[in-house]
């Protein structure tokens, strides 16, 4: 067993960092993440990786795309108008194919919005974000540890599929303090023959580009993207589930909300509702066949998409049931957190 | 069994830390903790507050809405939270500052006067705080005494340890406020 400490979720994804063989982070403070930032600049002279705060985020996802693209494990944390000015930095390391770890504490939008947590980038990270065709890998995490375990996770995706891995957080979970277990410090040993670290006599040069000025081989460059954003959807879906087993109501809902909705199951069944929860752990992929197995089942009645946001996951939702179901959402907006009861009083109108 | 808690007051009053201590020597106890604060503006000078979560099993939401102990030591946060106290839950209040206290008939109400023990006898209004534990302590028995000495030596940096001894005094002297029924 690792060792159990309390620890905010935006420190424990420090020292997550740390541990799992960080070896660069590039930065900007931005509340409510600057914690990461701190932790982090605090930590550097007992280890071995590069602190820097750079002059802006843009300046920051640049830096990202260099070190990483020298095959270093990169790191770089945000809050979501941050996030927004790394988006063109992304689209060119998802075409050149770098691995780095994003993790974006989201704050209510848009613009500079406020600083309460919210969960209005669901749309920004699971749909590109930035130009072009792709996709980051994304994971929400709905407790402090999760914001530990999916830094070791997100390393580990980004290294095996080459690609930039986002940890979907907010302001709350980033804010508050849990149990935490920390696992082992690991060896980092990259193994990237593509990495630009100077030519060698024995081998040609490394080119790390996101420049196709022929139609030819951009379209070339796509589909072999596309053929891996495949095999990701195939491998790396990843789910969370409570009390589904017998539910006639599904509450679907990711990070702090999902917790908000885990007690709504519990007030819930204590009146007499058979009430479940679906968490996606991975927002993308998203688990659409597992949801669509439930649509199909004849005791689930409905959906409902609890979300800290206009309602952005629900579209998702909407995918996976294609129209077998009716699927509802209810959801708070601009850092406002929906408490549990006000769940229920949802489910219960719905139900009416 | 979960216990949902509150403690609140003026930014600088240590209501942080006092749940802090809270979810870490319930921690060591091998319970489940959960602490969630306010930040930003309201961390700024206005009033400052931070949800406590306790639980033998796994806590759902860190955010509460109602409280089974809720610790106040200013009027606004009497004003906020009053309300927000389960029937049959613990409120107590700061009675050297807050002069008119609850009015809820349904809740158990403890005035402590933290402040007052604080600053005449231990001469430091800094551990107001952990007068406050002491008298929660008593009261609720969440934890034990001897568990929030050791989250205190735990999240203390070590250049302020030589304060432990007074902050003890001052937990000890919180306890003895409130006899026992």
């Amino acid at each position: 067993m690792g060792e159990i400490r309390l620890m905010k979720g935006n420190e424990a994804l420090g020292e997550a960092a740390i541990r799992a063989g960080l070896q660069g982070y590039f930065g900007y403070p931005i509340t409510p993440q600057s914690e990461v930032m701190e932790y982090l600049a605090q930590q550097e002279p007992h280890h071995n990786y590069v602190f820097l705060q750079a002059e802006s985020e843009v300046a920051a996802v640049n830096m990202m795309y260099g070190a990483g693209g020298a095959g270093a494990r990169v790191l770089t944390t945000t809050s979501s108008p941050g996030f927004s000015l790394m988006q063109e930095g992304i689209s060119y390391i998802a075409c050149a194919e770098i691995p780095c770890l994003f993790c974006n504490v989201v704050r209510g939008g848009p613009g500079l919005g406020t600083i309460q947590p919210s969960q209005s980038d669901y749309f920004q990270s699971t749909k590109g974000g930035g130009h072009g065709d792709y996709h980051t890998i994304v994971l929400a995490p709905n407790s402090v540890q999760e914001m530990v375990d999916f830094v070791y996770l997100g390393f580990n995706l980004a290294d095996k599929y080459r690609t930039p891995v986002t940890i979907l957080s907010d302001g709350a979970i980033g804010q508050m303090m849990e149990k935490v277990e920390l696992p082992d410090p690991v060896e980092y040993k990259p193994d990237k023959p593509w990495a630009t670290t100077g030519k060698t006599k024995d081998r040609e040069r490394n080119i790390l580009t996101s420049l196709y000025i022929q139609s030819e081989d951009m379209e070339k460059k796509n589909q072999k993207l596309q053929k891996k954003y495949e095999k990701i959807k195939q491998n790396e879906i990843r789910f969370d589930e409570y009390k589904t087993e017998d539910a006639e109501i599904i509450i679907v809902s990711f990070g702090l909300s999902s917790r908000v909705s885990r007690k709504s199951v519990d007030i819930g069944r204590a009146q007499g509702m058979k009430i479940g929860l679906f968490r996606p752990q991975t927002v993308w992929p998203f688990p659409y066949e597992k949801l669509r197995e439930y649509a199909d089942k004849d005791r689930v009645k409905f959906f409902i998409s609890i979300e800290m946001n206009a309602g952005q996951m629900v579209e998702d939702v909407k995918l996976a049931v294609c129209g077998k179901k009716p699927v509802h959402f209810y959801g708070r907006m601009g850092g406002i957190v929906p408490d549990s009861y006000e769940v229920i009083e949802q489910i219960k109108k719905i139900k009416e | 069994m979960l216990k949902e808690m509150v403690f609140a007051g003026f930014g600088g009053q240590g209501v942080l830390s006092m749940g802090t201590l809270i979810a870490y020597a319930a921690m060591k106890e091998g319970k489940e903790v959960s602490w969630f604060p306010s930040y930003g503006p309201e961390m700024r000078g206005g009033t400052a507050n931070c949800m406590v979560n306790v639980s033998d099993e796994a806590i759902s939401s860190p955010i509460d809405t109602e409280f089974d102990i809720a610790a106040v030591f200013n009027i606004p946060s009497l004003e906020k939270f009053e309300p927000k106290v389960k029937k049959g839950g613990i409120l107590i209040w700061e009675n050297s500052v807050i002069k008119k206290g609850p009015t809820r008939k349904d809740i158990h109400s403890y005035g402590v006067p933290a402040i007052r023990t604080a600053t005449d006898k231990l001469k430091n209004i800094k551990v107001m705080n952990m007068v406050a534990m002491g008298a929660l302590l008593k009261i609720t028995q969440i934890v034990k005494k001897e568990s929030v000495l050791t989250a205190l030596k735990g999240t203390l940096p070590e250049r302020y340890h030589h304060l432990l001894p007074l902050n003890r005094n001052a937990l000890d002297m919180g306890f003895d406020l409130i006899k026992t029924k």
